[in-house]
């Protein structure tokens, strides 16, 4: 533990810049041991180059077409597959969560089909579409389906029931009462599910291409491997990490924004 | 009345989708003849003579089954250990975020050439293909959970001088076990994913690889059989984790139900 200061245990003390240049600090650090390794002869500099290798090549790739193609590529693949999911599970989970009866019912078959590992698909997606991007799709959806489908239903499940049969007395509609009590409710957890989704999404994109062949990234760094580029294959490995890196950082500020109003960001804005 | 209330409606609740669910698939292939689509029985004849009969069970299944439990061992523990060395000490964490939250975004799946490329291929590559996806969602909610403990509480186990081991493992484990929890579930499903793609990519034997062998050879109610084993592997393990986390977790259950109520 760290030596607390008298009357002072937690050390608020530290000045706001400092987490982030230990952070700075921290990769420095990681990169130095990554260039150190090869160059010592810790591990064999063919299999593992030195970071400032790895790091020219990421960015002589940013100025080749390819990479922005395989860039491009993987984005479609996510972006559209999540789209998908995300509407037709949205869509089934306030029908099944708003109804007790569809509720008791599908609640075996979802706890069942939810656990398969959509790499379990694979085979099936190379029957059925071969390397084009819809075998990708099949992945994405299966996985990022059940990540904002159990979400929704949490949510659904949360609705006051007050609120409801308020609402119900008042005479609101099946689509108000949805509008105007249920879509509140559901929201904060349709945004973890689909902050879920998006990063499955993007390992999915990115399996389907190492694995199935399919374009994008995936199978950039599979062709690099397999054609000895290995310093190349690092670099795209690396890019690989920095999109996955930002569209984290996006799903949490498009979280954020969209629920400003919930009472889960308000907080965090206060404290 | 009272018997249909308690014993007929649940069970009814539990098989009647999938029963309708199968039929209507049985319905569809007895009027079809496509390829892709197996008949029910035939499958099952299939999944019997493919996967319990054969060698199969011994020779591919267990040794994938081997490497998954080794690789999400291994995960858990270093995950845990390193969480808690990480987590206790601020300035330790502050310098190690950043780096973390990349190995977190990567796509665990690219770290397989990787490992190919430095460890060889071979059961430890695919355990070490294991542990280093898995370990990053038990490693971050480690800290994660060690950050956010009750000042209070560590205040009062402070004054009661309850320090060094004692204080791991009766104060911060316990406060932390919710978000570890969380990690290791997620971790389940990443370990499986890897699993499977380690062997279609560089093996020559496990689940997988077989598997893809079915597709290549167009051996198609094989192949569903094995996308079925699959299943029934990711079914098993979610439920062994529940019935592991409600008794890790009871008391955190009974707590949030308390809260509940109030």
């Amino acid at each position: 533990m760290a030596t607390p200061k008298r009357g002072k245990p937690r050390r608020t003390g530290d000045p706001p810049w400092m987490a982030p240049a230990l952070g700075a600090a921290g990769i420095m650090g990681f990169l130095l041991l990554w260039e150190m390794v090869p160059r010592v002869g810790m591990v064999d500099g063919r299999y593992l180059p030195p970071a400032s290798e790895v790091i020219l090549a990421a960015i002589e790739n940013l100025g080749g077409g390819d990479f922005w193609q395989a860039v491009t590529d993987t984005m479609q693949a996510w972006a559209i597959g999540l789209g998908i999911a995300a509407v037709s599970a949205t869509v089934l989970g306030l029908v099944i969560g708003m109804s007790p009866f569809l509720k008791r019912y599908t609640h075996s078959t979802i706890e069942f089909l939810r656990p398969i590992p959509s790499v379990a698909l694979i085979p099936l997606a190379v029957l059925l579409f071969g390397i084009g991007m819809e075998s990708a799709l099949l992945l994405i959806i299966y996985a990022c389906f059940w990540q904002v489908l159990i979400q929704v239903l949490y949510g659904v499940g949360d609705v006051d029931s007050v609120a409801m049969q308020t609402a119900q007395s008042y005479g609101f509609s099946y689509v108000q009462r949805i509008r105007d009590v249920v879509v509140p409710t559901v929201l904060p957890y349709f945004m973890t599910g689909i902050r879920l989704g998006a990063a499955v999404a993007l390992i999915l994109a990115i399996t389907a291409g190492l694995v199935i062949g399919s374009p994008g990234l995936g199978s950039s760094i599979a062709r690099a491997q397999q054609g000895g580029a290995i310093t190349n294959m690092y670099a795209l490995i690396l890019a690989t990490g920095i999109l996955g890196v930002l569209i984290n950082l996006a799903a949490r500020a498009v979280e954020k924004r969209v629920l400003s109003w919930h009472t889960s960001v308000r907080g965090e804005l206060a404290a | 009345m009272s018997i249909f209330n308690r014993v007929i409606s649940p069970v009814l609740a539990l098989v009647a989708l999938p029963i309708l669910l199968i039929g209507a698939w049985w319905i569809y292939t007895l009027n079809s003849t496509s390829f892709f689509v197996p008949e029910p029985v035939g499958l099952v004849e299939t999944f019997i003579s493919t996967w319990i009969t054969g060698e199969r069970l011994t020779a591919d299944v267990l040794p994938s089954l081997r490497r998954l439990g080794m690789g999400l061992a291994l995960a858990i523990v270093l995950g845990i250990l390193l969480g808690l060395l990480i987590g206790l000490n601020r300035t330790v964490r502050a310098l190690t975020e950043p780096v973390f939250e990349f190995f977190r975004a990567l796509p665990p799946p690219v770290l397989i050439p990787v490992l190919m490329l430095l460890i060889g291929v071979g059961n430890t590559m695919q355990v070490a293909v294991i542990v280093s996806g898995c370990i990053w969602p038990i490693l971050l909610n480690t800290i994660e959970g060690v950050r956010g403990i009750d000042p209070v509480q560590s205040e009062t186990s402070r004054s009661y001088g309850i320090s060094g081991f004692s204080r791991v493992r009766y104060q911060i484990l316990p406060a932390a076990a919710p978000p570890i929890m969380a990690g290791v579930r997620q971790s389940l499903s990443i370990a499986l994913i890897l699993m499977v793609i380690s062997e279609m990519f560089a093996t020559s034997s496990g689940l997988g690889f077989t598997i893809v062998q079915f597709q290549r050879s167009f051996a198609i109610p094989e192949m569903w059989s094995g996308i079925a084993v699959l299943g029934i592997i990711g079914v098993t393990l979610s439920f062994i984790f529940q019935f592991v986390e409600r008794r890790v977790l009871r008391w955190y259950h009974g707590l949030k139900e308390v809260e509940n109520a109030a």
